[in-house]
């Protein structure tokens, strides 16, 4: 094999960018294989905790269409990483599921294998016991009691379980938790192109056309030799320039040049990057480190409480030059209140000011002081049930809206509320509680496969 | 004396991970890089001051093979944890678009 062909068809799963137009020039060139990532922690551990997808079905089975399609056409596997936003093991059944109705309406059968990452506590804790879980920098500290308090875990795979996957002849690989950029190099590497190269087309492919000048709707494709890999969109108004695959190496990553996967480290402090055509930039000199130990890493997500919020908003001038020590004020009748009223020390909810305008955004990184026209106020109460946060904020009403301050004598609103009733309510709330990596006793235990046809 | 932001094509923060804020300031024109990278002004002291952190916790990468400076810090607070109040970390960019640059 002199050369590999493959595509992205999208950078999100569901983010509706597939364009199937685009898909067709890219199938003209012959891909082997279509790739995409269709999970993400970006938004935040709402996903991994609780189970809830980011995308609705319809938006998945839509793009899903398109590519398994198209892939089915010509002959070619698909893999989806990542699957149903966090990866778990609900989540890849979610996805598997709505491929069997794709490939039941086209009447076609499709050899598909599973690959589920979710963590059990009991194997965690052996883990953990044996020392077998190291932490990242930064991490949050950890115990061997949290294994057991969290609402989900997985585990990262590499390309090791996707290529077992492709070996055993799936046409769909539907994956649980996956590094995005091992999609890209699974095949690749099984059929022994050179690694650092392999895995560069997977960093720089597999947020779609977020690689190109402007991103938009389109395809990434890509064509890999022994020595070079040639990289372009296809879709409207889209192209790779040397400048933008380079800079799309720097995104969501703390480092630039060195980015570690289950089995090493891709290196890209020698990568050159110039331009082919209008649209085709040229790769080339990215090495990859095998690592002695190999790591897989978790994401897990722990339930916190409930949330309640209140909105509102102060635009008097009085009111916004005080806000630092009116706001304080609030805050101790609300706490003097929950002690009163319902027999609540304050260690055992959050009251969390988030003030638009002053520092809402940018919070302790904040070093600009002045002072706006108007300030929006939102304020989240989080404890241990739903019940008790909304009453928490119903006793937070009144302090927010009559505290006064020495400027003003009499009665006065101190701010405009948006709602009636003012708390809303927002359901359970977790957090990310891992950046570890756990060492596996075999590269196989944390991965489990499940083949069937679908259709 | 020219701002960065008049300098660079693209000053961005970005989660990298959820435990990690970037920061990236990205050029077009080999000129305008250039001249930020030899002025000196960008340097892991300078973004602990705009950003009222210790020196120790910023890393800093100057990258002329993407025409590109890096910063990263741990993020002040996790992602996702409550009072985090940026959870893409996506707007914290803006004390470096109006650092002079001779």
């Amino acid at each position: 094999m002199e050369e590999i062909r493959f595509v992205c068809g999208s950078g999100g799963l569901g983010g509706g960018k597939v364009l199937a137009k685009a898909l067709d020039e890219a199938m003209a060139m012959k891909p082997h294989f279509i790739a995409c990532d269709a999970g993400t922690t970006d938004s935040g551990p709402f996903s991994l905790g609780s189970g809830r997808t980011n995308y609705p079905r319809e938006a998945v089975k839509r793009d899903l269409e398109i590519i398994l399609a198209a892939a089915k056409r010509a002959g070619i596997p698909v893999l989806i990483g990542s699957s149903g936003t966090a990866g778990i093991d609900a989540q890849v059944d979610w996805v598997v599921d709505i491929a069997n109705e794709i490939a039941t309406e086209h009447q076609f059968k499709v050899k598909t294998t599973a690959i589920h990452s979710e963590q059990s506590p009991a194997y965690l804790k052996g883990l953990y016991r044996d020392s077998r879980i190291k932490p990242l920098d930064p991490a949050p500290p950890i115990d061997e009691a949290l294994f057991d308090r969290t609402a989900h875990v997985v585990g990262m795979m590499g390309v090791e379980p996707l290529q077992k996957a492709l070996a055993g002849g799936a046409e769909l690989v539907v994956a649980g938790r996956c590094s995005d950029s091992a999609l890209f190099a699974a095949m690749p590497i099984m059929k022994g192109f050179p690694e650092g190269l392999a895995w560069h087309a997977g960093k720089v492919m597999e947020c779609g056309t977020q690689v190109c000048e402007s991103a938009g709707r389109g395809v990434i494709y890509a064509k890999l030799t022994k020595d070079e890999l040639l990289i372009r969109p296809y879709g409207e108004g889209l192209r790779c320039t040397p400048q933008s695959v380079a800079a799309h190496s720097f995104y969501e990553n703390g480092d630039p040049y060195i980015h570690y996967e289950s089995s090493g480290a891709l290196d890209l402090t020698d990568s050159t990057y110039e331009a082919v055509d209008e649209f085709t930039v040229r790769i080339r000199n990215s090495g990859f480190r095998h690592a002695d130990t190999y790591t897989v890493k978790l994401e897990g997500a722990e339930l916190v409480g409930y949330q309640t919020v209140i909105v509102g908003g102060i635009r008097d001038p009085y009111f916004i030059r005080n806000y630092d020590t009116w706001i304080e004020d609030v805050r101790k009748k609300i706490v003097t209140s929950a002690k009163e009223i319902l027999k609540l020390e304050p260690s055992d909810f959050r009251l969390d000011f988030h003030a638009y305008g002053r520092n809402a955004v940018m919070g302790a990184l904040e070093t600009e002081t002045s002072m706006p026209r108007e300030i929006g106020l939102v304020l989240n109460v989080t404890a241990s049930t739903q019940a008790l946060a909304t009453k928490l904020a119903e006793i937070s009403r009144q302090p927010l809206l009559h505290t006064p301050i020495p400027e003003w004598s009499g009665s006065i609103t101190s701010i405009a509320f948006l709602h009636n009733p003012v708390p809303l309510e927002r359901g359970a709330v977790y957090r990310f509680c891992l950046n570890h990596v756990a060492i596996p006793r075999t590269q196989e235990e944390m991965f489990r496969m499940r083949s069937l046809e679908i259709g | 004396m020219t701002a960065l932001a008049e300098l660079a094509t693209l000053i961005r923060s970005k989660n990298a991970g959820p435990f990690v804020l970037t920061f990236d300031i990205l050029f077009k024109d080999e000129k305008k890089y250039r001249r930020v990278r030899d002025s000196g002004v960008l340097s892991k002291e300078l973004f602990a001051k705009l950003y009222n952190c210790p020196v120790d916790i910023v890393r800093f990468f100057v990258c002329d093979n993407a025409m590109g400076f890096k910063f990263s810090i741990p993020r002040p607070t996790f992602q996702g944890e409550v009072g985090d109040p940026d959870l893409h970390g996506g707007q914290q960019n803006t004390p470096l678009m109006f650092v002079d640059i001779p």
